[in-house]
């Protein structure tokens, strides 16, 4: 057992070394964190928009100054003919243009009806229907105050409660979310590179042939960068409480434990990878280009999984991340305990009992060669 | 000339010697291409509606099936209480719990209005706003229905009415994939590109060849060009590929002309691979490479507008997409195949990217020379 912690030492030694690496694995999910905490949202706001107002009288002035005083809209360009639509458009400058016909007040006020035209964008269908979406709501608005008519029979009045994220905060589902993909790609990473650099350099061999079995080896050059993965996770968890204002509603040793289970997976993975590949840059390219999309597309925070088809959510389910997302909502944002999170407990557990097998057999069978 | 093609070849005959470098440049590129724009589907539909009913009147269940007869819901479940939907909520298995108290029908027509209360999922406050806001119009709708059966309007309508037409323009199916898939292929070869061209120097650097580069009569300049047009070769195949997947897998063929997409990735791949050397002259381990190049990406990735809107960034975000390449490629991408926009509307993206082209690439030349 002395002879373990002789080679955790000498691989503290060596990563302690490396002061540059080291800045950059604390520094990196740090930033990583804040930027997409604060930047990233699904939410729809500022759009740029044009109006081309026909009318230009009461009616449209008034409609125009509601739409400038919503957030969801910043109206960029004014036009002035039809033909004009188009080129903005191609120019990608705004998402919607809004067409008041000429005998806007006219109509309304003598017709009873009048038709406003929305073109929108569809090329992003999701903020096209959206935005055409927040445009009906703040005419009809207006509409309704033109009728005045508050009280209704027989209202069926809905009250809509909003249910562990009442402010509707982009944070809190982009945070644990982020927090599953960063920890994963770093941890698998730095391990993937740390055997395989052995492997290259042909030192390997020397680790093998000690007196330490394979299997211990390889643990002893893991745990630095478990205790360094934790040192991250908890810097991230102090963050988004902090400065983002995500809250921990569960246990928060349940949260760091699980955190641990994670970045063991995460680890075994980073092994896996570097059983399998030959050199550095295989194994880092593997890592990053191989995993980085898939990470995201499937973890579930981005795009949910049950939008997706069948086979592709049987997919997502040998994603660690998606796992690990799964778990710290739980925890975090729901406040739940272990027994609503014990089969993903196991999931991760499982996979990496599996990945580590694996590479062990694959390093015994270099000795043995 | 005549060095630059010597290093142009030495380059291609080691890249094309290791199976690995084909399989990972040009396979794995183009499978992602094939899978993950299936999984990008934002659209909320299957919203879990789990119903507590503690009334059972004919006029909550056609309420009910006038909700989930809209297809964005589905009937998850039918409990007894509230607390069994939570419990279902709190698995992920339910996104909705609508609860309707009793006596609400007879409450309706005695007090001429009636609450009922819907508990909505917010992890993701986006689809939850999303759903409530469909869930209340199909309510609305449903309201005006008994409305109509209850009390005889008058058939002249005398209030003012604005009718809002809309069309949706360049994607009228609303094809989520046509608009994630050209993206999607700006992000797999600036990946490949970027990490491959920051891998390659820093390799050189580790095993010591490098050494012998700079000793031999090569000239720097030379030696980054004989570095960069290989990679530049490489990345417009990997376009290319994905155009073609693009085309046969997707059916999306784009309106505007695709001349102009290979323009500008010509200047594009001057960029990224610049920016993979830029970093590579920063690093003295493929380790330490690697690591900033993937923080660098996962920053322009993230911010490109592929997934989230930049509109709706913070204003200092914003700022950040105006020198993300990435950025520029992926609103081209799509200017291009979606709406047809022309050389004359992309001009200023192609200059923004040679602009920031001409600063990265003579600062690795400069930070190179320095450091060797």
């Amino acid at each position: 057992m002395k002879q373990f912690w002789i080679f955790v030492n000498k691989e503290w030694l060596h990563i302690l070394r490396d002061r540059r690496t080291l800045l950059i694995l604390f520094g990196m999910p740090i930033a990583q964190i804040l930027i997409f905490g604060f930047a990233l949202s699904n939410e729809v706001k500022n759009s740029k928009i044009a109006i081309l107002d026909h009318a230009t009288d009461d009616v449209s002035h008034k409609l125009i100054e509601r739409i400038e005083a919503s957030k969801y809209f910043e109206i960029v360009h004014v036009l002035h003919s039809d033909s004009e639509i188009d080129p903005v458009f191609k120019q990608g400058l705004i998402r919607l243009v809004v067409v008041f016909p000429s005998s806007l007040s006219n109509d309304l006020h003598h017709q009873n009806d009048v038709r406003i035209q929305l073109i929108s964008d569809a090329s992003d269908p999701n903020v096209g229907t959206t935005l055409v979406n927040y445009m009906s709501s703040i005419i009809g608005d207006y509409q309704n105050e033109l009728i005045a008519l508050n009280k209704l029979p027989y209202t069926i009045k809905p009250e809509v409660r909003m249910i562990y994220n009442p402010q509707l905060k982009a944070a809190y589902n982009f945070v644990p979310g982020v927090m599953a993909m960063v920890l994963l790609l770093i941890c698998s990473l730095m391990t993937s590179i740390a055997i395989v650099r052995e492997k290259e350099m042909g030192t390997m061999e020397v680790l093998l042939v000690s007196p330490l079995r394979p299997a211990l080896v390889i643990i002893s050059k893991t745990i630095p960068y478990l205790v360094l993965s934790f040192i991250n996770i908890c810097s991230i968890l102090l963050l988004s409480y902090f400065v983002l204002g995500v809250p921990v509603k569960g246990n928060l040793f349940l949260l760091l434990a699980e955190g641990i289970l994670f970045i063991i997976t995460s680890l075994s993975l980073g092994m896996f990878v570097s059983s399998v590949a030959a050199t550095q840059t295989a194994a880092m390219f593997g890592t990053l280009v191989g995993l980085f999309m898939p990470t995201l597309m499937f973890s579930g925070f981005m795009f949910p999984v049950d939008n997706m088809p069948i086979p592709l959510q049987m997919l997502s389910n040998i994603i660690p991340s998606k796992w690990f997302f799964n778990i710290v909502k739980a925890i975090m944002i729901k406040g739940l305990g272990f027994s609503a999170i014990w089969k993903e407990t196991l999931i991760l557990f499982g996979m990496t009992c599996l990945l580590f097998i694996i590479s062990i057999r694959k390093f015994d069978k270099r000795l043995a060669l | 000339m005549r060095t630059i093609k010597f290093i142009i070849q030495k380059e291609f005959s080691q890249f094309f010697r290791e199976k690995t470098n084909i399989r990972m440049l040009l396979v794995m590129p183009v499978i992602q291409l094939i899978l993950l724009p299936l999984a990008a589907n934002y659209e909320v539909r299957n919203i879990q509606l789990c119903v507590v009913d503690h009334d059972h009147s004919t006029y909550v269940r056609e309420m009910i099936q006038k909700v989930t007869a809209s297809g964005y819901f589905k009937l998850n479940s039918y409990v007894d209480s509230y607390n069994e939907g939570l419990e279902r909520m709190e698995h992920d298995n339910v996104d909705i719990i609508l609860e309707i108290p009793s006596g609400f029908e007879k409450i309706l027509i005695r007090e001429n209005e009636a609450i009922l209360s819907a508990s909505v999922n917010a992890v993701n406050g986006q689809r939850a706003s999303l759903g409530a806001q469909y869930l209340l119009a199909i309510l609305r709708d449903f309201n005006r229905e008994i409305r109509l059966n209850w009390i005889q309007f008058p058939k002249f309508n005398p209030v003012p009415i604005i009718k809002i037409e809309h069309s949706y323009w360049y994607n009228p199916m609303m094809n989520y994939k046509h608009f994630m898939v050209p993206g999607i292929l700006v992000i797999l070869l600036t990946m490949v590109g970027a990490n491959m061209s920051a891998l390659n120097l820093v390799r050189e650097k580790e095993l010591g060849t490098i050494e012998q580069i700079n000793v031999s009569p090569i000239k720097k300049y030379h030696f980054i060009i004989g570095k960069l047009i290989p990679f530049w070769i490489m990345g417009q195949v990997v376009l290319t590929l994905g155009l073609l997947v693009a085309r046969l897998i997707y059916g999306i063929v784009p309106v505007g002309n695709v001349g102009s997409i290979y323009l500008f990735s010509s200047a594009y791949l001057l960029c990224i691979l610049g920016l993979g050397l830029l970093i590579s002259t920063y690093a003295n381990t493929q380790q330490q490479a690697m690591l900033i190049s993937f923080f660098v990406m996962m920053v322009f990735i993230l911010l490109s507008g592929l997934y989230t809107s930049i509109d709706s960034m913070p204003l200092w975000a914003q700022w950040i997409t105006k020198i993300n390449p990435i950025a520029y490629f992926v609103q081209v991408m799509r200017l291009v195949i979606m709406k047809g926009s022309g050389l004359k509307d992309i001009l200023p993206h192609i200059i923004a990217i040679l602009g920031m082209a001409t600063v990265i690439i003579p600062w690795a030349v400069w930070n190179y020379r320095k450091r060797s």
